[in-house]
C-alpha cells in the first residue's frame, strides 16, 4: 500500500547561532535563593592566591527564554527514532520507551547518592540486582558485572578478565607467551581497540565467500599456541548467525584460549538463543542497544560484562550480592538484617573499571524494559525485529547486490556495486535517502564488504513504514538511471548540504572564541 | 508478512540457528508487567532508599547542586534524546552544535585549549589522561597525589595494569591536607605525568602553580583531576596554573546523583596534544553554499579508523548528559556559575566553623577549602553518622574509613548552595547533641 | 590514469625516491594520494631521526583513513617538509614535487636498484586493483 505521508521539507527555524553569539552583559537565566549565612570576606575564605581572575570570561550570559529558544531551535536540526526509522546496522535503533523515562526520574532512584549506606540504599541494590539475574538468564551466563559504561568498556572489562584467567591458570610466564587475540576481518574497530588495553596484539581471521568465520583459518591460527582467545560477533556484522559457533568455540579452547562474544547483535537473539549456551566464555551487552534505552546523541550507554562460573572471581569489585531473602523474616534484634550488600572480598578481581557502581539510570530503564515485555513480549520483539529484515532484504534485492546469500537476522547488508557502475556510491545513496525523510543506514561497515550498507530495521516498525522504506530506496535506484546528478548532489532538503570535512580536520576549530582575538583557526600540530 | 517472503512460521526465521541452541521453552525472567504494575513495583523499591529524601551532607565525588527546571525539559525533547551519534552531520547539526558549545565551555572553564566531547566519567577520563600521557611523553612512570579518590585511582591502576605503566602514590601531608612538592620524590626523567585533584578528596585546595613546575622541570606533564567543577566559578582555573590535562566529573553541573550514573566526563587539553587526545572531537565545517555547520572530525584518531593503533577504545560516550552540563552551564551563565560557587564556599566555611568549635571536634587538616572539609569527631565517626541518620534524618557526610582504615573517627562534610542554614544549625546541633551524651 | 615519472624509482607501498647525489627525497605516488582522498594531516619525523630501509617513519590521514609511510631506504634524515604541516593538501596537488615528505642521507649503497622502475611500478599498480 502506497503511503501519502511525505516528509516537510521546509525547514521552520532560524539559523540559530551559537550561545556565545547570543550572549549579551547583564542576562540572567537563573536566581538563587540570597546567601542565608553570616557573609565572610571571600579571601578569608579562598586566599587571593587561589581565585580567578578571567572574571569566567567568555561564558554566556543569557536569560531563560534565551536558553529555551536556542536549544529548542537546535534540536528541530536533529533526525531522532521519535521521527522514525533509524535503519543503522548494528545500533539497534528501537523505540525508547517513555515509562522508562518516568522509572528513571523517581525521586527515591533519582536524588540517591551512590556513597549512601547500603542499608538505606536497599531498594537501588535491589533494582541492580534483579537486573544481574535476569541478564544472566537472557544470555545464559552467570556471571554479572553492570560496572562499565558503554559497550567497549564491557568489551575492554570482558578482555581483561580473560587475561587474568589465564594468568592464573597458567602463570605469569607461561601467560606472557598468550598474547594474541583473534579478531575477524569484519570486527567492529572497538574489539581491536580493547585488546590493545588488555596487553593483546590482534591477528585477523578471514570470513569464507560465504560471510562467516574460516573454520581452516582458525585451525591455522589457534595451532600456533600463542593464542589468548577468540572476538566474535554473533550473529556477525553481516547480520549472519555463525552456525558454527560450537565448533568455533571447541577449537579455541582446545587450543588453550577464551572465547570473547561482542553482544551488540543480541537483539536477534534475545529469548531465541543464548550466548552461554554456544560454548561463549564472556560476553558485553549493550543496554543502549538491545535493551532500548536511548542513544541520547552519543550516549550515555551501559555495557554489562556476562561470564561463565569460572570468570566470575576476575570481574570488576565491588559486586552486588544478596546475603537472604526477604522471607527470612526479621532477625533476634527485630530489624531486618540487609538483604543486598557490596561485596568487596573478591581477591582475583581485575578491579574497579569506573568509580560508583555505573551508568544506574540506564539500569532503571533496561529493567523496566524487561518487566515491561515479560519473557513473551522479550521473544516477540526478537522476531519482529528479525522479521522486519527480512521483509527489508525481501524488497531490496530486486535492485541491490547482497553480497551473502544465506538469510539475515536482525540487519542485512547491501552494496552499491550495481549503482557505482553510474558513478553513484553508498555515500551519495545515503544522502539521498535523508531527503525521503529517513536516517541513512549504517555505511562503509563492515570493512571487509565494499560501499556495504549496513540495514537494521529493528522490530519498532510497522509493515507501512518498512514500505514506505523500501519504496524510497527503489525510488533512489531508480534515480541512479534517470537522474544520477540529483543523488550526486544530496541531500537538497536539509539546513545545510555536505560538509567539507577534509577542510575541517586540515585546520580544525574545536572550540568558539571571542572575537577580539585571533580567530585563526587551531594550528593543531602533532603531539 | 512472514507469507509475503515465503515463510510459514516465526520459528522459520531462526533456521540458521542450529535447533539444538534455540531456546525450547520460555526465558526465566518475570511475566510482563503494566504501566500501573510497573510503576508500583519501582516506586516500593524507590521507598527503600530513605537516604534519597534528606538533608544531606554527602559528598566525596558525587555532589547534590540545584538542577534548573529547564534542563530536563530540554533533555527530555526527542529530538536530543532519541537520537543517534551523529555521524550524518545534515540531519544531527542538533547535536554537533551542542557538543561544539559544551567543548567551548568546558574549555572557558578549565582554563584549556581544546577539549573532547566527553569520556564516561571522571574516573575513566582520568584513566585516558594516564594513557596519553604516556603516548606523548614515551615514559613509563605516573606519580600520583594520595589525595586524589580513591575510586579514581583504582580505575587508574585497573586500565595501567597491562599497559606497563607504573602508578606510584606519593603521600599528602597530614598536617594541611595537601600535596607537597618535597613528597615527590620520585620524580625524574622517567614520569610521564604527575596526578593531583583540586580540591583534592579531602576537599583542601592544592598548590598546582608548584607541582606544574617540579613536573615541567623534568619534562613530565601535569595532569589536574577535579571531581567538584563548582569550584571552577571561584578557583583559578587549572590551565592557568600550568596543567596539560584537566580532567573532571561534570555531575555537579545539572545531572541528578542518580545512584552514580550517568555521570559525564570532562576532557581537555594543550592544542598542540589534541591528535593525542581520546574521545569524539566536533568542529566547524562548511558546506558548497558556504553556510556554517559542525561535523565529527580528527577521526583518523579513533577505533573505528586506529582500530588497535587507535587512541582509545571509547565509541558511545555520555552525549546527553554533556546536553545537560551544557544547558546547566549556559542557564547559570558567568555570574550564576560565581554565584553557586560562592554560596557553596561560604555556607561550608560558616559550616566548618560552627562544627570545628564544638566540643571534641576538630578539622584536622589547615589547607585552605573549597566545599568540603574533614571533621574529626570525638567518637568513631561511622557510629556517629549512623545515628544522626537514623535519630535525626540527617545524612552527615562519609566516614573516611570506607577508604582510609587508618581515619576511624575522620569524616567528610560537603555543603552546597542547596543547604540551607536552617539545615546547617540543625546538623550543627545534632552534632553537639549526640556527642554530649 | 595516474602519473608515474620517468626519473624516479618506486616502493610496493607506493613511496617514490628521487636521488639527489647521496640524498634520497621520498613522497607518495599519484596513485596513493588519490586512493586516500583528501588528505588532512601528514606525520612526519624528526631531523636526525634514523631509519632501516621499510621501517615506517610515519603516516598520511585523510578524513576518513590513516595509511603508514614507508622508507625504501636505509638513513638519516636531513630535512622534512615543515610546510606540509599547514598545507596538507600539497600531497594531493604536487605529489612529487611540493608535496615531497622527508629527505634521507642514504647510508646503504645500491638499495634503490631494488626499487621498481616507472614501467614495472605502473604494472605493478594495475595488476593491484585487479
Amino acid at each position: 500500500m502506497k503511503s501519502e505521508i511525505t516528509k516537510i521539507t521546509t525547514h521552520i527555524s532560524h539559523n540559530e547561532a551559537l550561545i556565545f553569539e547570543r550572549s549579551q552583559t547583564g542576562r540572567v537565566g537563573y536566581r538563587l535563593p540570597p546567601l542565608d549565612v553570616p557573609e565572610k570576606p571571600i579571601n578569608e575564605i579562598i586566599p587571593v592566591e587561589f581565585q580567578r581572575e578571567d572574571d569566567l570570561e567568555g561564558v554566556p550570559e543569557v536569560s531563560e527564554v534565551d536558553v529555551i529558544r536556542h536549544f529548542i531551535r537546535m534540536s528541530t536540526w536533529n533526525y531522532s527514532i521519535d521521527l522514525g526509522m533509524y535503519p543503522l546496522g548494528s545500533c539497534t535503533m528501537k523505540y525508547n520507551s517513555r515509562l522508562n523515562e518516568r522509572v528513571a526520574r523517581i525521586a527515591g532512584f533519582a536524588n540517591l547518592h551512590p556513597l549512601a549506606v547500603e542499608e538505606e540504599s536497599q531498594g537501588a541494590f535491589q533494582v541492580i540486582y534483579e537486573l544481574q539475574e535476569s541478564l544472566a538468564e537472557i544470555t545464559g551466563l552467570p556471571g554479572i558485572s553492570l560496572q562499565p559504561a558503554a559497550g567497549a568498556h564491557g568489551e575492554m572489562t570482558g578482555i581483561m578478565i580473560i587475561r587474568a584467567f589465564i594468568d592464573a591458570r597458567d602463570g605469569k610466564e607461561a601467560s606472557a607467551r598468550r598474547r594474541t587475540m583473534l579478531i575477524p576481518d569484519s570486527a567492529h574497530g572497538t574489539n581491536p581497540a580493547s585488546a590493545h588495553l588488555s596487553g593483546f596484539t590482534v591477528k585477523t581471521i578471514r570470513s569464507t565467500p560465504e560471510g562467516l568465520t574460516d573454520l581452516d583459518h582458525l585451525r591455522e591460527l589457534c595451532a600456533h599456541g600463542e593464542v589468548a582467545g577468540l572476538m566474535l560477533t554473533n550473529p556477525n556484522t553481516l547480520g549472519l548467525f555463525e552456525r558454527n559457533i560450537r565448533a568455533i568455540c571447541g577449537i579455541v579452547h582446545e587450543a588453550g584460549g577464551l572465547v570473547y562474544m561482542d553482544g551488540a547483535n543480541m537483539n536477534a537473539l534475545v529469548g531465541v538463543a543464548r550466548p552461554g549456551d554456544m560454548g561463549v566464555d564472556v560476553i558485553h551487552l549493550n543496554l543502549h542497544k538491545t535493551f532500548s534505552t536511548p542513544h541520547g546523541g552519543g550516549g550515555p550507554g551501559c555495557g554489562p560484562c556476562c561470564c561463565t562460573k569460572e570468570l566470575e572471581p576476575f570481574l570488576p569489585v565491588p559486586r552486588i550480592v544478596r546475603t537472604r531473602s526477604i522471607s527470612d523474616g526479621v532477625n533476634a534484634a527485630g530489624e531486618n538484617a540487609t538483604e543486598f550488600k557490596l561485596d568487596f572480598d573478591r581477591p582475583e578481581s581485575i578491579g574497579r573499571v569506573k568509580a560508583f557502581h555505573g551508568n544506574y539510570g540506564m539500569m532503571l530503564r533496561a529493567l523496566a524494559y524487561i518487566l515491561t515485555h515479560g519473557y513473551d513480549g522479550l521473544r516477540e520483539a526478537t522476531e519482529a525485529a528479525v522479521l522486519n529484515a527480512r521483509y527489508i532484504t525481501h524488497g531490496l534485492v530486486a535492485d541491490y547486490e547482497k553480497p551473502f546469500d544465506a538469510p539475515p537476522m536482525h540487519e542485512v547488508v547491501f552494496t552499491d556495486k550495481r549503482q557505482s557502475r553510474k558513478g553513484v556510491h553508498t555515500l551519495d545513496i545515503a544522502k539521498r535517502l535523508i531527503d525521503y525523510g529517513f536516517h541513512p543506514p549504517t555505511i562503509y561497515f563492515p570493512l571487509i564488504v565494499q560501499g556495504a550498507m549496513l540495514i537494521e530495521p529493528t522490530e519498532s516498525v510497522g509493515h507501512q513504514e518498512l514500505d514506505q522504506f523500501i519504496e524510497a530506496m527503489r525510488s533512489i535506484a531508480r534515480e541512479v538511471v534517470e537522474d544520477p546528478e540529483l543523488i550526486l548532489n544530496a541531500p537538497h532538503t536539509t539546513r545545510i548540504g555536505r560538509l567539507d570535512e577534509a577542510a575541517a580536520a586540515r585546520r580544525p576549530v574545536l572550540r568558539w572564541k571571542p572575537k577580539e582575538t585571533d580567530t585563526e583557526p587551531l594550528a593543531v600540530a602533532s603531539g | 508478512m512472514l507469507g509475503q517472503i515465503g515463510l510459514g512460521s516465526a520459528a522459520d526465521l531462526f533456521q540458521s540457528i542450529p535447533e539444538d541452541l534455540r531456546l525450547r521453552g520460555r526465558l526465566n525472567t518475570p511475566a510482563a508487567l503494566s504501566e500501573i504494575e510497573l510503576l508500583a513495583t519501582f516506586e516500593s523499591m524507590a521507598r527503600q532508599n530513605t537516604a534519597a529524601r534528606r538533608s544531606s551532607f554527602l559528598g566525596a565525588g558525587a555532589y547534590s547542586h540545584y538542577i534548573p527546571t529547564v534542563v530536563d525539559h530540554i533533555l527530555s525533547r526527542s529530538e536530543f534524546f532519541t537520537a543517534y551519534t551523529p555521524y550524518q552531520p545534515e540531519i544531527s547539526q542538533g547535536t554537533l552544535q551542542v557538543i561544539f558549545e559544551f567543548q567551548t565551555l568546558v574549555c572557558q572553564m578549565t582554563g584549556m585549549e581544546v577539549a573532547n566531547a566527553s569520556m564516561y566519567d571522571g574516573s575513566t577520563a582520568l584513566a585516558e589522561a594516564v594513557l596519553m600521557a604516556e603516548r606523548v611523553t614515551r615514559r613509563s612512570k605516573i606519580i600520583s597525589s594520595s589525595a586524589v579518590h580513591p575510586e579514581y585511582l583504582e580505575v587508574v591502576q585497573t586500565y595501567v595494569q597491562h599497559a606497563g605503566i607504573h602508578l606510584q602514590q606519593s603521600l599528602y601531608c597530614t598536617d594541611t591536607g595537601t600535596t607537597l612538592t618535597e613528597s615527590l620524590a620520585a620524580l625524574d626523567d622517567q614520569t610521564a605525568a604527575v596526578i593531583v585533584q583540586s580540591p583534592n578528596f579531602f576537599g583542601c585546595l592544592e598548590d598546582v602553580a608548584s607541582l606544574s613546575d617540579a613536573a615541567h622541570r623534568v619534562g613530565a606533564l601535569l595532569i589536574v583531576a577535579i571531581t567538584e567543577p563548582i569550584s571552577l566559578g571561584l578557583l583559578k582555573s587549572p590551565g592557568a596554573c600550568g596543567a596539560d590535562i584537566v580532567v573532571a566529573e561534570g555531575q555537579s553541573f545539572g545531572v541528578p546523583l542518580s545512584f552514580g550514573g550517568p555521570y559525564v566526563g570532562l576532557f581537555a587539553t594543550r592544542e598542540k596534544y589534541a591528535r593525542q587526545m581520546p574521545g569524539r572531537l566536533v568542529g566547524e565545517a562548511y558546506d558548497k553554499q558556504g553556510r556554517r555547520g559542525f561535523v565529527l572530525t580528527l577521526a583518523t584518531r579513533e577505533q573505528h579508523i586506529r582500530r588497535e593503533k587507535a587512541t582509545s577504545n571509547i565509541c558511545t560516550n555520555e552525549g546527553l548528559i554533556a546536553l545537560a552540563a551544557t544547558v546547566y552551564l549556559e542557564t547559570m551563565g558567568r555570574r550564576g556559575l560565581q554565584e553557586v560557587a560562592t554560596q557553596c564556599a561560604q555556607k561550608a566555611a560558616y559550616a566548618a566553623k560552627r562544627i570545628g568549635g564544638l566540643e571534641g571536634f576538630s578539622l584536622p587538616f589547615s589547607a585552605p577549602r573549597f566545599n568540603e572539609f574533614v571533621v574529626r569527631a570525638p567518637i568513631n565517626a561511622r557510629h556517629l553518622l549512623s545515628m544522626l541518620a537514623k535519630d535525626r534524618g540527617i545524612t552527615g557526610g562519609l566516614a573516611l574509613s570506607r577508604y582510609f582504615k587508618d581515619r576511624p573517627n575522620d569524616f567528610l562534610v560537603c555543603v552546597t548552595e542547596t543547604n540551607t542554614r536552617k539545615e546547617i544549625d540543625a546538623f550543627v546541633e545534632a552534632l553537639r547533641s549526640i556527642t554530649a551524651s | 590514469m595516474a602519473n608515474v615519472p620517468e626519473n624516479l624509482h618506486y616502493s610496493k607501498d607506493h613511496e617514490w625516491v628521487r636521488v639527489e647525489g647521496d640524498t634520497a627525497v621520498i613522497g607518495i605516488t599519484d596513485h596513493a594520494q588519490d586512493q586516500l582522498g583528501d588528505v588532512v594531516y601528514v606525520e612526519l619525523p624528526k631531523a636526525g631521526d634514523e631509519f632501516a630501509a621499510n621501517d615506517s617513519f610515519g603516516s598520511v590521514e585523510s578524513v576518513k583513513a590513516v595509511s603508514e609511510i614507508f622508507t625504501p631506504v636505509t638513513g638519516s634524515v636531513t630535512s622534512v617538509n615543515e610546510s606540509l604541516a599547514d598545507e596538507p593538501e600539497k600531497v594531493n596537488k604536487d605529489p612529487y614535487g611540493e608535496g615531497w615528505m622527508i629527505k634521507i642521507r642514504m647510508s646503504k649503497a645500491g638499495e634503490v636498484d631494488s626499487l621498481l622502475t616507472a614501467a614495472e611500478y605502473e604494472d605493478f599498480t594495475k595488476a593491484e586493483s585487479e
